[in-house]
């Protein structure tokens, strides 16, 4: 037995020791790892009806990742452009709301993290509550601000700023807004704890040896606050590439992100293998770019966790 | 050597809502100088190096540096260097990026910002430990590269806040040898805080001992110990015994004084209190341990104490004393170990004899704590 574990089982005893790597033995691999196997599974057979299943048509296949690429067989196109748009659309608005949501997490974390008094309590509190509220009550409340006759426009156009109504939904404005609101205290979270540890000296030190506040930032205090930004960054990546309650509430009748298009596969389709292939590839991508990114900034995994 | 930039604070007050950190603080630094403010926790020293380097605005007066106010002048921009009392080193840059990295502000490219790093790490006796992290170093390690890393900033000023607290006895009576040597090397003015009064009177050209927020005295060493202005600096500075009493008469720069327990007592009054302590006054006389020496038994006089011996304690270098003492407090005789031979007093009365010229007295005030 290694070590860990022995110091494991000494310090919870053998029944409770048992007890606890059991249930998360059970957590990780009977609730996440083999039903994402069995997704896996999926992915590669064909969609067939139930008496086929297990007879000689169920074969491993490619068909499913094909189908992405190309598109139905012999369809008119020689890619299936409807569904690459979608997929590349989803991941750069995905990249887009992970940038916008630092830029604005950063300055609030950085605040909160910095700053001493009650107020700060306050405040983050006042972050918190709204999302003791649902989240698809709260896209339907930026539908209520972003809608055509909303609160919004009815501001912008009583004030005269706008002759007419402008579409926030169809411009993708309400979506954006959406997810980058749903995840905001996954960014703020990670990066205001990392920044709280940073002793405040370090800031009035450099300030002392001259340097203006921005680069006390570049220098000091990013670095510092990088495995908390990293987090943050990736669940807010990995969550709103995932999305779906605020696309279908907040997206505009012609813009589909790709977690619909899996969706309309399982639902709509009933083609599991062929939704499961969708989310596999969305899923291997996301962590793909998620790998690179991190190389990009030399971010180990271990600082993740932090 | 240079003459170096002097620092004036002038009626300076620093308050925080209704709470006053620093009290009409005037003080002069002369350019070169090593300056030391010497008080308890709590007295407002921190206080005073935030509004120098300019880290806090003062609430009232002035801070000048090198003649020049510096009101509204950020702490990017004075010619001040801050050593912070935990340091706060750079934990993710080495130490050579520490070290330069004023210069790395002010645009070095990265050869002479390594070049003068090095320079520095010489004069340190750190050298070839640039590129290791500030948490490879050892204590006494990382305080020389904050010390490095502020005199690359080629700072007028140094300011140092209790930068040896952190470390353990002998290094730090090294670093403070080592602290001064460089100083009289680089001649710029360096202004250190500290509440350990050892460390004032070794390192400083001149001390101001501070007491809740206002300074008591302004001196040199000598001064402050021999010659306190105030029943504070007295108790803070050294170890003191103290006689409380009143003013019976005053002879030039001599007093008579009747103290609570031990009878007429003649003393010398402090230079800062000729002319004002005055007949009738409450007045407390002060004599070291070491200025204390034993009599005959029963010896009466204007110099000389009885009193009942409480404990003894052989400190090595001394006898140690203890006898009753005025409001609970212990009178303390250090008797020097020539390898006499020396009895155990304790339960007998014993008479002391003083010097006049080695008490001295100062208006009734407040004692430091012990
Ligand atoms: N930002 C602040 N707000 C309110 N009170 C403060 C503030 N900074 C300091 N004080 C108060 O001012 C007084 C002096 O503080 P300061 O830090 O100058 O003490 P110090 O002499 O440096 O003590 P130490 O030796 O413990 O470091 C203290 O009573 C402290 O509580
Ligand atoms: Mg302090």
């Amino acid at each position: 037995m290694p070590s860990f574990l022995k110091d494991f089982f000494n310090r919870n005893g053998t029944l409770m020791g048992s007890l606890m790597l059991g249930l998360v033995l059970f957590w990780t691999v009977g609730l996440i790892i083999l039903p994402q196997l069995s997704m896996l599974d999926f992915s590669f057979r064909p969609n067939l009806p139930p008496p086929e299943i297990g007879g000689p048509k169920d074969v491993y296949t490619l068909e499913n990742y094909k189908y992405l690429v190309f598109g139905p067989e012999g369809g008119s196109q020689d890619y299936n452009a409807v569904d690459l748009k979608v997929f590349f659309r989803t991941l750069v608005a995905a990249v887009c709301v992970t940038i916008f949501n630092l830029i604005l997490c950063y300055p609030i974390a950085y605040y909160l993290g910095q700053t001493k008094g009650n107020h700060i309590r306050i405040l983050a509190l006042m972050l918190i509550i709204p999302y003791w509220i649902n989240e698809i009550l709260r896209a339907f409340a930026l539908r209520i601000i972003f809608g055509e006759s909303g609160v919004l426009n009815t501001i912008l156009v009583g004030s005269g700023i706008f002759d007419t109504p402008f579409d926030f939904i169809r411009n993708d404005i309400a979506l954006y807004a959406g997810l980058g609101y749903a995840y905001i205290l996954l960014m703020i979270f990670p990066i205001y704890n990392v920044i709280e540890s940073l002793d405040h000296n370090q800031i009035e030190a450099a300030r002392d040896l001259g340097a203006p506040w921005w680069r006390i930032h570049k220098r000091v205090v990013i670095p510092y606050a990088k495995p908390g930004i990293s987090s943050g960054c990736t669940m807010v990546f990995m969550l709103s590439a995932g999305a779906l309650a605020a696309p279908q509430i907040l997206g505009g009748p012609s813009s589909l992100w790709f977690t619909q298009l899996i969706y309309q596969q399982f639902n709509d389709n009933s083609d599991w293998p062929q939704g499961a292939a969708y989310a596999v590839v969305l899923l291997v991508t996301c962590i793909l770019l998620v790998l690179a990114v991190m190389r990009l900034f030399k971010v180990n995994m271990g600082d993740i966790g932090k | 050597m240079s003459a170096g930039v002097g620092v004036d604070l002038e009626n300076l007050w620093i308050r925080f809502g209704d709470f006053v950190a620093v009290r009409d603080a005037n003080v002069h630094i002369k350019g070169g100088d090593f300056f030391s403010f010497l008080g308890p926790s709590g007295c407002g020293k921190t206080t005073i190096l935030r509004a120098v380097s300019g880290f806090l605005e003062p609430s009232e007066g002035n801070v000048l540096i090198g003649g020049n106010n510096m009101k509204g002048i950020g702490p990017n921009k004075r010619p001040t260097a801050l050593i912070f009392q935990n340091l706060a080193l750079f934990p993710l840059m080495k130490v050579w990026e520490n070290i330069s990295f004023s210069m790395e502000i002010a645009g070095a490219s990265a050869k002479e910002r390594r070049k003068r790093a090095d320079e520095l790490l010489d004069m340190i006796a750190l050298s070839d430990q640039g590129d290791k992290l500030p948490s490879e170093l050892s204590g006494g390690q990382r305080q020389r590269v904050a010390i490095a890393r502020a005199l690359c900033a080629e700072p007028d000023v140094l300011l140092l806040d209790e930068p040896l607290s952190a470390l353990d006895l002998k290094l730090r009576q090294h670093m403070r040898t080592e602290l001064r040597e460089i100083q009289k090397r680089v001649g710029i003015t360096f202004i250190y805080i500290t509440h350990d009064q050892g460390e004032a009177l070794t390192m400083s050209d001149d001390i101001a001992v501070m007491r809740a927020g206002v300074i008591d005295q302004i001196g040199d060493g000598k001064t402050i110990y021999n010659d306190p202005a105030t029943a504070f600096a007295a108790s803070f500075v050294g170890e003191n015994n103290v006689f409380r009493g009143k003013v019976l008469e005053v002879n030039g720069n001599e007093a008579l004084i009747r103290t609570n327990r031990s009878g007429d007592l003649r003393s010398r009054i402090s230079t800062a209190n000729l002319g004002k302590l005055a007949v009738g006054d409450d007045a407390m006389m002060f004599i070291r341990p070491e200025a204390l020496d034993l009599a005959p038994t029963g010896t009466k006089g204007e110099n000389f104490v009885t009193a009942q011996v409480t404990h003894e304690e052989f400190e090595g270098n001394t006898f140690n004393i203890f006898m009753e003492g005025d409001g609970g407090k212990e009178i303390k005789v250090a008797i020097p170990n020539h390898g006499q031979s020396f009895d155990d007093h304790t339960g007998q009365a014993m008479t002391l004899e003083y010097e006049v010229d080695n008490a001295v007295a100062v208006p009734a005030g407040e004692l430091a704590a012990e």
